[in-house]
């Protein structure tokens, strides 16, 4: 269960952020800048074969004492970031990924509204409880 | 809600209440016209009166069933009371006063006024229009043309005030100027009666006022004052596009009724959100105007234009799009434009969109409007329950989307639709539909779209097939049908490393679909398709360009005379259980997988030499499982063939069939140059192999020590990472389902809600 989901455009402004009310949603936005340096630094280190070949899941980003952060970049350069609680050890990576390929899912079908213009804020209320569900329980 | 408690006054008043209403003698459902009159002349506000019909039930219902008409009935009384209207307050407020109604009323006039509607109106309203001016003289006529919005009116005179006899006195002044107003107004009385059962237009064409539009929107079963979102939507005249009757210029009763009738008789009960012929004729009409196939599609820049015209904020169109469009391909399907038109219009209408799609917006459930029986909640909260129920049963009967388009529309009261989708049946699609199921639980009853099934298998296969095409081509018919099992090879441990780049529900797709169907087939067409896997492993990962192309060349050469003897063998083998002769199981296994064995040949070559003592075991171990399986044949074949190989007389002379001598000699040249060549790939072949054997062999051959250590090492890790993949794919199915069952809980829940109040 994420903390915190973030999907962040190919010019890195986010585009949804979302977190768990209960803590600081403030620190889970600079949790996710920064970790933007990170996914950058992944994404330009496939020197040789491109885009067919570079992982779109990619794994954890870097951990803290207090959660892990996991990141997804697509094939158009959007990221999504998700922040986990790292006292949560049952999280497997296998489930990490299925998150992500959900939350890439609901991304697409947010892309295919006609009425959605590619650089709003996602205002989706179907991605919105996708997001939601793979939220914490908490509150 | 919760159920209504009412004391025996209360019920026997009700009860009179209602049955005044009841003109049609439906005993079941007050009319929309009648009952709203009543609420009105309750002297409550407009706004509260809506507030009641919608806690009541009713703005969903589209009627007033008995139900809804107490609790009406009962909040009227709290709202007449001054206490704020709470669907707690229902039971808990005692010794509520009964709720006064300014015509007054009367047991015995109820029931006059009951029989005299019966009597007197065909229509509810047809008397009206004649009437009220030819009697003014009789009291009765009077008290009926108050009666008529099923208020049982009492009082005869216009200017005495003590026959309005109420329960509780009513202010005298009241019912004049009640009165006075219904009778100048009795043109328009007529109009608005006339417009409350869900005549729409009408009242829009006289230019009615305000409370007309009110009342227009509540009575509506679709979406009612349409008319004027019509006109500025479109430029089509409203009147012949939203007739709620099937007649069109006719305000009258008669029409009124048969509306009444038909939407009755329709359905069970009135679903707000079902479209009505007309309407559906007339988007079907608009529909054409921007499509003119209407099995075709409108692209999502088309109907963004068209929908932007209705002056929504783009917010609520996007919404609109997201419930409408639902297999999430960015276009729009008659049925799901007719959808999307719907809930403009209600939108427009002030009705507040769903949450979730509508029962009868579904574009697949088109025909299972009727049974629909449970009444739904206010529009703003969705439609959950029965659908849900209904698609997941009809969908695992639904092989594949493509069946039930046209089963759909033979039903569908719409025949325009001919043949929508077969074209949009894509795999992708199929995958779209299943995440959309998945991540909405049952998001309304989204068919669950068959998860095993074996159509978007096929596409899958053959997509991965045609990536592995080029190395399988190469070797022959023979082998085409280990293609497809290695195609199925592919998924496992392509889902895992390679086939990220394509879309991410394909790998999802192909892991959900790739594993029930390996297991089966390797048995059939083991030692051919270790044999492709082989060639495909060399020609994956081509060390050079010569070596690929020559270990290309080398299995074309081979296939013409073994294949008629492998396909024969192997069963032959197979069934000589007694044969333990070695020299007759060297040479069986040798015939079979002749093709095969030139990687084989190449992977126990490259091996350590084993010595002959191991030949024995070998062959005996491998007649001793003799389960059948492809794996074993192909191990002994190969553990015989390595002997055999060193033992180059032997393996001749242990030929019997003369189609077995060239064979071997040949092979074994090419084999010795594929050592030649691939002495680093040796890892490849015993991989692909153990990929091969790993779902058709589990139990371990008793190996001889050496070289096949690192074959049950690699077999084991193998079989670890196919674990692993597996285990995944298991933990995702289980997620899902648990989605599943905690969405059918909490549908069954709300059912359970529901249900008390459809006995009442």
């Amino acid at each position: 269960m994420a903390v915190c989901i973030a999907v962040i455009a190919k010019e890195n402004y986010p585009l949804y952020i979302r977190s768990v009310p209960t803590q600081g949603e403030l620190k889970f936005h600079y949790t996710v800048h920064t970790s933007l340096d990170v996914v950058e630094e992944k994404i330009s280190g496939v020197g040789k074969a491109l885009a067919d070949q570079r992982e779109l899941y990619l794994g954890l980003l870097y951990p803290t004492e207090d959660y892990k952060v996991y990141g997804y970049v697509t094939n158009s350069k959007v990221k999504f970031v998700i922040v986990v609680d790292s006292s949560n050890t049952s999280l497997r990576d296998n489930e990490i990924r299925s998150m992500f390929r959900k939350l890439h899912n609901s991304f697409t079908d947010v892309m295919c509204n006609p009425f959605y213009n590619p650089g709003d804020q996602i205002q989706s209320k179907a991605f919105d409880s996708i997001v939601s569900a793979m939220m914490v329980q908490a509150c | 809600m919760e159920s209504l408690t009412l004391s025996d006054v209360e019920q026997k008043y009700y009860s009179e209440l209602f049955l005044s209403c009841d003109v049609d003698n439906a005993k079941k459902v007050a009319s929309n016209g009648k009952v709203l009159d009543l609420f009105r002349s309750a002297q409550l506000s407009t706004e509260v009166v809506h507030q009641i019909t919608e806690l009541c039930g009713a703005t969903r219902l589209g009627h007033f069933g008995r139900s809804q008409f107490y609790i009406a009935l009962k909040l009227i009384a709290l709202a007449q009371s001054g206490l704020p209207l709470r669907v707690e307050s229902l039971n808990s407020v005692r010794d509520l006063p009964l709720p006064r109604f300014v015509m007054g009323k009367n047991d015995q006039e109820s029931r006059h006024a009951v029989m005299y509607a019966d009597t007197e109106n065909q229509g509810p309203y047809s008397g009206v229009i004649p009437r009220p001016p030819a009697r003014v003289q009789g009291k009765k006529v009077s008290a009926h043309e108050m009666i008529q919005p099923c208020v049982p009116t009492v009082d005869p005179q216009p200017d005495t005030t003590s026959p309005v006899v109420s329960p509780h006195q009513s202010p005298p002044t009241s019912p004049h100027a009640w009165r006075k107003h219904k009778r100048q107004a009795s043109g328009g009385n007529v109009e608005r009666q006339a417009s409350v059962p869900g005549v729409v237009w009408p009242p829009f064409r006289e230019a009615q006022p305000a409370p007309v539009t009110g009342d227009g929107m509540w009575s509506a079963h679709s979406p009612p004052p349409v008319q004027e979102s019509w006109v500025s939507f479109t430029d089509t005249p409203p009147s012949s596009t939203l007739p709620m009757h099937p007649s069109s210029a006719q305000p009258e009763s008669t029409t009124v009724r048969t509306t009444n009738e038909n939407q009755r008789q329709g359905s069970g009960y009135d679903d707000p959100w079902k479209i009505t012929d007309e309407q559906r004729q007339y988007y079907i009409n608009q529909f054409k105007t921007i499509q003119a196939d209407l099995t075709g599609l409108i692209p999502g820049s088309a109907a963004k234009e068209f929908f932007t015209k209705s002056k929504l904020p783009i917010l609520e169109l996007s919404h609109i799009w997201e419930l409408s469009d639902f297999d999430k391909d960015g276009a729009l399907t008659l049925d799901e434009f007719c959808a999307a038109f719907h809930l403009v219009v209600a939108r427009k209408n002030g009705y507040d969109l769903p949450e979730k799609l509508p029962e009868s917006l579904m574009p697949k459930l088109i025909d299972l409007d009727d049974s629909a029986g449970v009444p739904e909640p206010a529009p703003e909260v969705g439609f959950s329950a029965s659908p849900v129920e209904d698609t997941p049963n009809k969908s695992p009967s639904m092989p594949s989307l493509n069946q039930t388009w046209p089963e759909l529309n033979q039903n569908n009261e719409d025949t325009a639709i001919v043949h929508p989708v077969p074209i949009r049946m894509t795999p992708s699609k199929i995958h779209m539909q299943e995440m959309e199921l998945k991540r909405t639980g049952s998001d309304h009853t989204h068919p669950t779209s068959p998860l095993m099934v074996k159509p978007p298998e096929l596409p899958d296969e053959t997509k991965l097939a045609a990536t592995i095409k080029y190395p399988s081509a190469t070797v022959g018919d023979g082998y085409s049908s280990s293609d497809s099992f290695s195609s199925d090879q592919e998924p496992i441990s392509s889902a895992v490393n390679r086939q990220r780049s394509q879309s991410g529900a394909s790998p999802e797709g192909l892991k959900v679909v790739a594993p029930p169907p390996p297991p089966p087939r390797p048995n059939a067409s083991h030692s051919r398709s270790s044999s492709l896997d082989m060639n495909r492993t060399f020609a994956a990962v081509p060390a050079a360009g010569s070596q690929q192309a020559g270990v290309v060349a080398f299995p074309p050469a081979v296939p013409p005379r073994p294949l008629p003897t492998q396909t024969s063998m192997p069963h032959g083998h197979r069934s000589v259980e007694g044969d333990a002769l070695p020299a007759h199981t060297s040479t069986s296994p040798q015939l079979m997988p002749e093709q095969p064995n030139f990687a084989d040949f190449s992977q126990f070559q490259a091996f350590a030499v084993d010595p002959p003592a191991d030949d024995g075991e070998k062959s005996d171990s491998g007649q001793a499982e003799r389960c059948a399986e492809g794996a074993e044949m192909m191990r002994t074949v190969k553990n015989e063939v390595h002997p055999e190989e060193r033992t180059a007389a032997t393996v001749n002379s242990a030929k019997v069939s003369t189609p077995l001598a060239p064979p071997p000699k040949p092979v074994r040249r090419r084999l010795k140059s594929e050592d030649e060549l691939r002495p680093d790939t040796e890892d490849l072949p015993q991989k692909s192999n153990v990929i091969a054997t790993v779902l058709a062999t589990q139990p371990s051959i008793p190996r001889s020590i050496g070289k096949d250590k690192k074959a049950i090492q690699a077999s084991i890790r193998r079989n670890k990472e196919t674990n692993t993949v597996l285990a995944r794919l298991n933990s995702e199915l289980q997620q899902q389902l648990k989605d599943l069952l905690e969405e059918r809980i909490s549908l069954e829940v709300q059912l359970e809600q529901l249900r008390p109040f459809s006995h009442l």
